[in-house]
């Protein structure tokens, strides 16, 4: 029963309740950050690792937290733990640090991370909070890893760095899209995801809120009201 | 100098705007762009949130956080750089509650109209994206006045042009499975490779 449960909460955020294209969490960071496949990996690692462990411990104390200020000891235990993925990427990785910029940071704020807080790990017990973080980590690594593999390959001809599709400025056949490159792009390829996810699960669709009324060629006469 | 203020505000509406360049605080933009109603409501509170805590935040790193910048405290060897993120994020929490408190006291019909989306602001990244952008550049404080400002505004403008987009939309047969998110997704890809094209204006 246990061991259903648990690998329930790990694999059910990957496709059917995914974080992105379901439930529109942490959407910022992953237009912005999957332009490189490498890049895009270390954002992966850090989010995940940021959203198991808040959960974990907000999960540990959740018992001691009033309610009144809760948004503010999750914001506190969150930020702490991004201040030390950043500077561990600050002294191992500096390079990929950098073209991150901002983006580290703004885990803090990512809806993910503090949407996870609120409705699970509040509620749950650590060790199933932790997977539930790992889980919903993982099913935004796998939209972000999806989006900057196409990114990356058909953008530039690459992949992690490695030549996949000789371009034709260094005598190869490919022609690079640079469309790809340019970060508009990864909103349509996120947008044509959802489409793609959404046909194969089709209980995803939203309701359509307004429905268009069959538009009559001819006017039908036989309901006129005569002018009397 | 008016000119010099005047080129930052304009660059950060529209050449670096927060929502359509650089992608920030999209959650609740897609979420809340149903109705040009509440993006407004929503914007302004942006706008208000921003205007208030990058420069806030502004002075905090200056005086205090910035390498050196304890000199005055006769400590010249302190570097506080590294506790930057949960100072800005408290600052901002803070911020919004007190700015919660006083419209309720002072102007209660601007906390009916604001009042819902206010506790949403603190997970905004526009807002906490603003103030790292603002530490990133450097800007001094009265440059962070008008950068704040300006990251205002350009959010609230995008999320305004979006709802009235997608209040058109229910006039058109969108295909099932691309119904609500899938086609917002789509018009904000359409709506930055537009903004784009301020990229090309130089100040």
């Amino acid at each position: 029963m246990t061991v259903k449960k648990y690998k329930e909460v790990l694999t059910k955020p990957l496709l059917e309740e995914n974080p992105i294209t379901l439930q529109i969490l942490g959407i910022c960071s992953a237009l912005a950050v999957t332009s490189n496949l490498s890049v895009t990996l270390v954002m992966c690692v850090a989010l995940t690792s940021v959203v198991s462990f808040s959960n974990l411990f907000i999960s540990i104390i959740r018992n001691y937290i009033p309610s009144s200020v809760r948004i503010i000891v999750q914001m506190t235990i969150i930020a702490s733990l991004v201040i030390v993925v950043d500077e561990l990427l600050k002294a191992y990785d500096y390079e990929t640090s950098k073209k991150l910029s901002v983006f580290v940071g703004l885990i803090i704020t990512n809806c993910i991370v503090m949407g996870r807080a609120e409705a699970f790990a509040m509620k749950e017990k650590p060790l199933i909070s932790f997977l539930d973080g790992l889980g919903n980590g993982l099913g935004y690594s796998i939209i972000l890893i999806a989006v900057a593999i196409v990114r990356e390959l058909f953008g530039a001809g690459t992949l992690m760095g490695y030549e996949i599709l000789p371009l034709v400025s260094n005598g190869g056949w490919y022609p690079a899209n640079n469309l790809l490159l340019l970060p508009p792009s990864s909103f349509i390829l996120i947008g044509l995801m959802i489409w793609g996810i959404r046909t194969y699960k089709s209980d995803q669709v939203e309701a359509n809120e307004y429905k268009l009324s069959k538009h009559a060629t001819a006017p039908d006469l036989s309901k006129r009201e005569l002018n009397a | 100098m008016l000119e010099h203020y005047l080129s930052i505000f304009i660059t950060t509406v529209f050449i670096e705007n927060i929502a359509l360049s650089v992608f920030l605080g999209m959650c609740t933009f897609i979420a809340i762009s149903k109705k040009i109603d509440a993006a407004f409501g929503l914007g302004v509170a942006v706008i208000a949130v921003c205007l208030i805590t990058v420069p806030l935040n502004n002075f905090i790193f200056n005086t205090i956080l910035k390498d050196g910048a304890l000199a005055w405290a006769g400590l010249p060897d302190v570097n506080l750089q590294f506790v930057g993120l949960i100072s800005y994020i408290g600052v901002i929490a803070a911020a919004v509650q007190i700015l919660e408190m006083f419209l309720d006291r002072f102007v209660p019909a601007l906390y009916n109209a604001l009042g819902v989306f206010l506790p949403l602001i603190t997970v905004n990244c526009a807002i906490l994206g603003a103030t790292l952008f603002m530490v990133e550049k450097d800007l001094k404080f009265g440059e962070s006045v008008v950068y704040g400002l300006g990251a205002g505004v350009g959010w609230a403008m995008a999320i305004v042009v979006l709802a009235g987009i997608r209040e058109k939309l229910k006039y058109s047969d969108i295909p099932d499975g691309l119904q609500g998110l899938g086609v917002t997704f789509l018009i904000v890809g359409l709506m930055s490779f537009g903004f784009m094209s301020f990229g090309g204006i130089s100040l």
